[in-house]
């Protein structure tokens, strides 16, 4: 076991290492000098090489490359070009909406997806599962945006239990959850859609095992089957997929974010990128990936904890 | 008093009837034999006795258990009576236990299941059944999990589950047949005794009358869903009054009429063949260590040659005959073929026409997709001036021809043959090209005894016409008797014993060699009165 968490460990430091060189590299390559953005097509050329060496510009990549790793490491993300403010204040105060969003969304999700997934891969072949596989059908279809839409005309405009859109800020946590309830669902609903389905499909084969007609042999009921043997062998494929769609909530709710007005990570990015703000894109990009490493060893974790055969595997 | 009995049971699912008027008793301290071919219904008979038949199964007649009659039971009454009054173990020690259970779990849970002790009683009983079966918890602890022991160990695992609440009735269900012949020796004893001490009744099921000969007190011939023949086992096996007990024994000792045939020069020759499988580093950039599955082993096939290559799971035959194919790499050593080093890399593939290779699975070893003209033409890229046009569709005709099947089933898909003609057609597929060697890996070991014997036949039929050699791998000794000239008996990666496939038999000089043939059942000879 402490050789599977120490290879895993490594591997996500040399992911670290390898990620942080990529996105470096592609910032680097990308066309698009900040200084002359920054001072327009009319700039004279020596304000655009007097801004570059303000910014630090003037000096060679690999350079460039360390100081900025070592930054990062002691916390120290940089100065936007743009807004001319450090940005791990900028990038924090996003990831505070960000981060408790997709962790909502997740919840949600898993809260919909294991019963609806339980229930379908129970009764295949019945009604309920025909209910249950119809409606992920129509949770993937639907247009996440659209369906945002949809709520807040419904519970918003209509209804008012939530507000339409905005952030009030974490100082009244009730009214902070209720800004990101309308967002969450809109998130979690295809990611449900998606998780139901990988939990009955991976369900119902292990339901087919040999194992579970043994416990049927020793007395179990069926349902007695499903939950002592068939749920913990299901979940591997089911946290791979929890694992993925994690890394995609943290950043991937741009769409939402627009559409609710929630200041998020995704529109920190968007608007980097526009306007040509390396250090912001590098340092969100870098802090994605980092997330994303982060949440794959938690799962690799999560997998020797289900299943024993993992722990001493390479 | 019987504790189990059937009248006129009949079965059938969504209409298709399984079991006709099926009628047999059994008692406690008694063993009865179903025995019978695959789709005869031995098992569904079992798993009606479990309570645990498809959706849509209609049940009819009776089945008595202890007074009760078992078709009427409620779902919650049968709940109550498997795993306490009926066990149950299953054929595939691989499977039936939970990957992420320990084993003292999984024993534990049949007997909490049933509510009868506390949880300590219960570890209890749990360690003393499992040093019954002979893993004492010293040994093995109770925290193991089934993928830290062997085939033969969880299925002891798999008995213990079943007989931890010491049930009246314990029914198996080819218990042995995934075991090597050593541990379904000791697994085969296993029940035995059990059924003694526990005043037990034992229900199992089997295709091998081998077995059956040397365990059970009762034997009932199934075939078709209708008990032909049933009484005490050596009335049925001496007296055989069913044609189809007859058939069935005639089969299982059938000896294939092989040819004599003049042996040549080497055709393949295996040099001091090496094969390291890299096993897993504890920490990274930890020395490599290997696992030697084949450790320099060196032999010779003639032209026209059938050898057969014997030995337990696990002790490196499999991965011989893959390195022979060319589908693994040696680490040493080398394999010449008609004097060619078919170790090395970019071959030609003109030489790998001349061998062929039959495989184990006749239903996992075809595309579904294609017709059986294609299947069976595919060794044809192997070979640059393959017949084209008429020359093409006479190869075929003949080749269907020579395993037994009409010329007209090339246009059909597999799916439409059975096992034994799937593996006739594995075989055309194999002989297609020509080859002076093929390797038969398992081959038979799949099928039913009667077409077992069919296919051993038309091996020595395809012997009579074609100089061809072969080798014969498998796990069954009796098969291997009959269809070769010369065994090779392989354990731990080693070829212990070579020799002439008689003198092996009757005179082994090998002490594994002798264990081996000692494990192996025998039926014996009985002439029918």
């Amino acid at each position: 076991m402490i050789t599977y968490v120490s290879k895993r460990l490594l591997s996500l430091f040399v992911s670290l290492a390898v990620a942080s060189l990529i996105i470096f590299a592609v910032v680097e390559i990308a066309p698009g000098d900040p200084a002359s953005f920054m001072l327009g097509v009319n700039a004279r050329p020596d304000t655009v090489a007097a801004l570059k060496s303000e910014l630090g510009l003037d000096v060679p990549a690999f350079q460039r490359y360390l100081a900025w790793v070592a930054g990062m490491v002691q916390g120290d993300f940089g100065t936007s070009y743009t807004y001319r403010s450090p940005v791990q204040q900028m990038v924090l105060d996003r990831l505070w909406i960000s981060l408790p969003l997709a962790l909502y969304a997740l919840a949600l999700s898993c809260l919909i997806a294991f019963p609806a997934g339980v229930l379908a891969a129970a009764r295949r072949g019945q009604l309920r599962d025909t209910i249950v596989t119809g409606a992920t059908q129509i949770g993937v279809a639907i247009p996440n945006f659209w369906f945002a839409m949809l709520l807040v005309f419904v519970f918003a405009i209509k209804l008012a239990w939530f507000p339409a859109g905005g952030f009030p800020g974490w100082e009244n946590p009730v009214a902070a959850m209720k800004a990101l309830t309308l967002p969450a669902i809109a998130l979690a609903l295809p990611q449900a859609a998606i998780l139901t389905r990988v939990m009955r499909s991976a369900l119902i084969d292990i339901l087919g095992e040999d194992f579970i007609r043994t416990a049927r042999a020793k007395g179990l009921t069926a349902g007695q089957a499903l939950w002592r043997h068939g749920l913990r062998n299901a979940l591997i494929p089911v946290l791979t997929i929890i694992g993925l769609q994690f890394s995609f909530l943290i950043a991937g709710g741009i769409i939402i974010e627009q559409v609710f007005y929630l200041p998020g990570l995704g529109r920190l990015i968007f608007q980097a990128i526009t306007q040509r703000d390396l250090i912001v894109v590098e340092s969100v990009v870098m802090l994605l990936v980092f997330a994303v490493i982060i949440i794959n060893f938690l799962v690799d974790l999560a997998y020797a904890w289900v299943d024993p055969r993992l722990r001493r595997r390479t | 008093m019987t504790l189990l009995r059937a009248e006129n049971l009949s079965l059938s699912i969504n209409g298709t009837p399984i079991l006709h008027d099926v009628d047999f008793s059994l008692d406690r301290g008694e063993i009865l034999a179903l025995t019978g071919e695959s789709g005869s219904g031995k098992s569904m008979t079992a798993f009606a006795t479990m309570g645990l038949t498809p959706k849509g199964t209609q049940i009819d007649g009776k089945l008595l258990f202890d007074g009760l009659n078992l078709p009427d039971l409620t779902e919650d009454a049968y709940c109550k009576l498997r795993g306490r009054r009926i066990g149950m173990v299953f054929q595939e020690p691989m499977t039936a236990l939970n990957p992420v259970q320990s084993i003292g779990q999984q024993v534990m849970e049949t007997i909490l299941i049933h509510g009868d002790m506390s949880r300590q009683a219960a570890e209890t009983r749990a360690k003393e059944i499992l040093t019954r079966v002979n893993l004492p918890p010293e040994r093995y602890p109770m925290s193991r999990f089934p993928h830290e022991m062997s085939g033969g160990q969880r299925q002891r695992v798999v008995i213990a589950m079943a007989m931890a609440l010491r049930p009246a009735l314990l029914i198996a269900d080819e218990p042995t047949t995934a075991l090597d012949v050593t541990t379904q020796a000791q697994i085969l004893d296993l029940l035995k005794s059990l059924v003694k001490e526990e005043d037990m009744a034992l229900l199992m099921i089997t295709h091998d009358l081998a077995v059956v000969s040397g365990m059970a007190d009762k034997l009932a011939v199934m075939n078709k869903g209708v008990i032909v023949e049933t009484g005490p086992v050596q009335d049925v096996l001496s007296q055989q009054k069913h044609p189809y007990t007859r058939e069935l024994f005639k089969a299982s000792k059938h000896a294939a009429d092989l040819p004599a045939q003049d042996c040549g020069a080497p055709i393949l020759s295996v040099k001091d063949a090496i094969r390291d499988y890299p096993l897993p580093k504890p920490y990274p950039f930890a020395p490599a260590k290997a696992f030697r599955a084949v450790k320099g082993i060196s032999f010779d096939i003639a032209r026209g040659e059938r050898v057969g290559l014997v030995g337990e799971s696990g002790c490196g035959k499999s991965t011989l005959t893959r390195a022979i194919l060319g589908l693994e790499p040696l680490q040493g050593g080398s394999v010449l073929f008609d004097g060619i080093d078919i170790t090395q890399k970019r071959q030609n593939p003109q030489v790998f026409r001349k061998m062929q290779v039959v495989f184990q699975d006749p239903y996992g070893s075809f595309n579904p997709r294609h017709k059986v003209s294609r299947l069976i033409t595919e060794p044809f890229h192997l070979w640059q001036d393959a017949p084209t046009g008429k020359a093409r569709e006479d190869a075929i005709a003949d080749v269907l021809e020579a395993v037994g099947l009409k010329p007209e089933d090339q246009h059909k898909h597999v799916h439409a043959f059975s096992g034994g003609q799937r593996q006739r057609i594995a075989i055309a597929r194999a002989l297609i090209t020509q080859p002076d060697l093929v390797l038969f890996d398992e081959a038979v070991s799949a099928l039913d005894v009667r077409v077992r014997a069919q296919i051993l036949d038309l091996m020595a039929d395809i012997s009579r016409q074609r100089n061809l050699a072969w080798l014969f791998i498998s796990h069954d000794l009796h098969v291997v008797r009959s269809i070769t000239d010369r065994v090779l008996v392989m354990n731990g990666g080693q070829i212990v014993e070579d020799g002439p496939t008689e003198q092996i038999y009757s005179n082994p000089q090998n002490a594994y060699t002798r264990n081996l043939l000692d494990a192996t059942p025998v039926l014996p000879d009985f002439t029918p009165a």
